[in-house]
């Protein structure tokens, strides 16, 4: 076993802000701290650093720069996305489609209107956690007013066809957000092409800084404010902006684009690595997820026989950082709802941990990870309960 | 590390007395895999019923882990019924404190220690008084709805 290091494997809880995008980001603390409703030079300044940025989140998904509002995140953005259109079409119908696998931004938003009285359909995800298109199809109605099914999940990655399901609400004239916090910068996002009328993204999944975020909108989709109280963002979202995250998000987005394949190949390659080896060398390990459609630094594992948060806090004793779907490293003490959907025994999502690879990540720091697995795995079997033959 | 202190962190990163004993006067087991957690104790009991060796299986968190390990130091030297009169809270005391999310956790090991001293008054024909509402089954109705008692 090498010495100690510490090595950050939950690029999906977070990502650090990139060096160069807090260079940017500083100015706008300091010297150039006007606030961008000003018409003085100062806040005119600001005001051109917004557009400056909204620009290039507009050129990494292939939109207008007219269809992006800031927010302070995704979970802001989904909020806003679902209620509001809920809210606004409520005369034309309460039916909603969603999925079991979303994140609770998602859910929580569609339980808050079920109190409201609207109906939710949460569709079924497959053993390799990805929607059918016909129990889709089979699940519209007259009265179905919104579909919001997310892009990359964020505990095993996989990938919606999001495009075949911009299709089926189009014929449908069914409004269509899809939650992209994890597939921004991971998977190729042209809304476009993808059919969709809004998503909702976050800067700090793509090495920007926490609190900032934004909500596409295609244009020709009216969704109503949300917050009130001022004229900016073309007066769909009140409040000063946060002009210094603003701007580092623009950069993040800016260097996602341009740094996409080589992050793409980076994070895949050691992700490979990484599966190939724990499966070798670890015995009664499963891997989560499709192989095929998914985030291409996410690796799901399930170690049988021990439990998740047992297996977070050796790894934190050996400096890694990653998170599990076990009950019993969350506050709510419930299993993972995403490996619940795709039908994974509840003992075996108690032994799940999700890892996740980022641009800083070295392969030095995954055969680390991995061989401090393979003892800490070990030594969890020896006091483990459960009958294990490990022969 | 984050929400547990440096002896429960201890405890589960080192924990005292893990396996199983040969010839144990007595073995028990309670949780269930499908809640997160299960302990398997085992006792050795000398004849003036002084349990003189402990030892524990532990599948769960860390805070089930540690639990398990500091009951075994706790029990070991003590007379059957002295052990049956530890509580979960001195479990929880001894361990200097569980984050409320966990407190389950330590009566995992109050259980476990009964179900353990349960076995060995079966094979012996004894009774204790600390045993009179003690349920052997009580886990197989917990396993089924996994209720966390409120903290």
């Amino acid at each position: 076993m090498s010495e100690k290091r510490n090595v950050y494997l939950d690029y999906s809880a977070t990502t650090p802000t990139k060096p160069e995008v807090v260079e940017t980001m500083i100015p706008y603390f300091t010297e150039k701290f006007g606030n961008p409703s000003a018409i003085y030079t100062i806040g005119a300044n600001a005001k051109d650093a917004i557009d400056d940025a909204r620009a290039k989140i507009a050129e990494l998904i292939n939109a207008d720069p007219r269809e992006i509002i800031f927010t302070s995140g995704g979970t802001e953005s989904d909020n806003w996305a679902i209620i509001g259109t809920a809210r606004k079409l409520q005369k034309k119908g309460k039916h909603i489609i969603t999925t079991k696998i979303e994140h609770h931004a998602v859910l929580h938003s569609c339980a808050e209107l079920e109190k409201e009285g609207f109906d939710v359909t949460y569709l079924n995800v497959d053993h390799d956690g990805i929607v059918d298109l016909d129990e889709l199809k089979a699940a519209i109605r007259p009265d179905t007013i919104l579909i919001t099914v997310m892009m990359v999940n964020n505990e095993m990655g996989a990938v919606q066809p999001i495009a075949e399901i911009g299709k089926i609400a189009k014929e449908h004239n069914i409004v269509f957000h899809s939650d992209t916090v994890q597939a921004l910068g991971n998977v190729p996002i042209d809304v476009k092409e993808l059919g969709v009328d809004m998503i909702s993204m976050s800067s700090h999944k793509i090495y920007g800084p926490k609190g900032i975020g934004a909500i596409y909108i295609r244009r020709g989709y009216n969704l109503p404010e949300y917050i009130y109280g001022g004229a900016q963002e073309n007066k769909k979202r009140a409040g000063t902006e946060n002009v210094p995250g603003i701007v580092g998000f623009g950069k993040a987005a800016e260097l996602a684009r341009i740094n996409f394949d080589a992050h793409v190949k980076h994070v895949s390659e050691l992700r490979d690595h990484f599966v190939k080896r724990v499966l070798a060398e670890i015995p009664h390990t499963y891997y989560n997820g499709s192989r095929e459609h998914r985030h291409p630094g996410n690796a799901n594992i399930t170690f049988e026989y021990v439990e998740g948060e047992s297996i977070l806090l050796y790894l934190d004793a050996k400096g890694i950082s990653t998170s599990s779907g076990s009950a019993c490293s969350s506050k709510s003490l419930q299993p993972s709802h995403v490996l619940t959907a795709m039908g994974i025994p509840v003992v075996l999502i108690h032994g799940s941990i999700r890892f996740t690879f980022g641009d800083p990540t070295t392969m030095e720091d995954v055969d680390y990870a991995v061989d401090s697995l393979k003892e800490i795995i070990a030594r969890l079997r020896e006091i483990t309960s459960m009958n294990v033959d490990l022969s | 590390m984050g929400m547990y202190n440096d002896k429960v962190v201890e405890h589960f990163m080192h924990p005292h007395n893990v396996g199983e004993i040969d010839g144990a006067s007595g073995v028990g087991v309670y949780g269930s895999p499908v809640c997160g957690d299960m302990m398997q104790m085992s006792i050795k009991v000398n004849d003036e019923g002084v349990i003189t060796d402990a030892k524990f299986k532990t599948y769960g968190c860390g805070s089930a882990i540690a639990s398990s390990s500091i009951a075994t130091d706790m029990i070991i030297g003590k007379t059957c019924e002295e052990a049956l009169k530890i509580t979960n809270e001195d479990v929880i005391k001894e361990l200097g404190g569980l984050p409320s999310v966990k407190i389950h956790c330590s009566i995992l090991s109050e259980q476990s220690i009964k179900a353990a001293i349960y076995d060995y008054a079966q094979k012996n024909g004894l009774e204790f008084e600390g045993l009179k509402d003690f349920d052997p089954n009580a886990d197989e109705d917990e396993a089924e709805s996994c209720e966390v008692p409120e903290a």
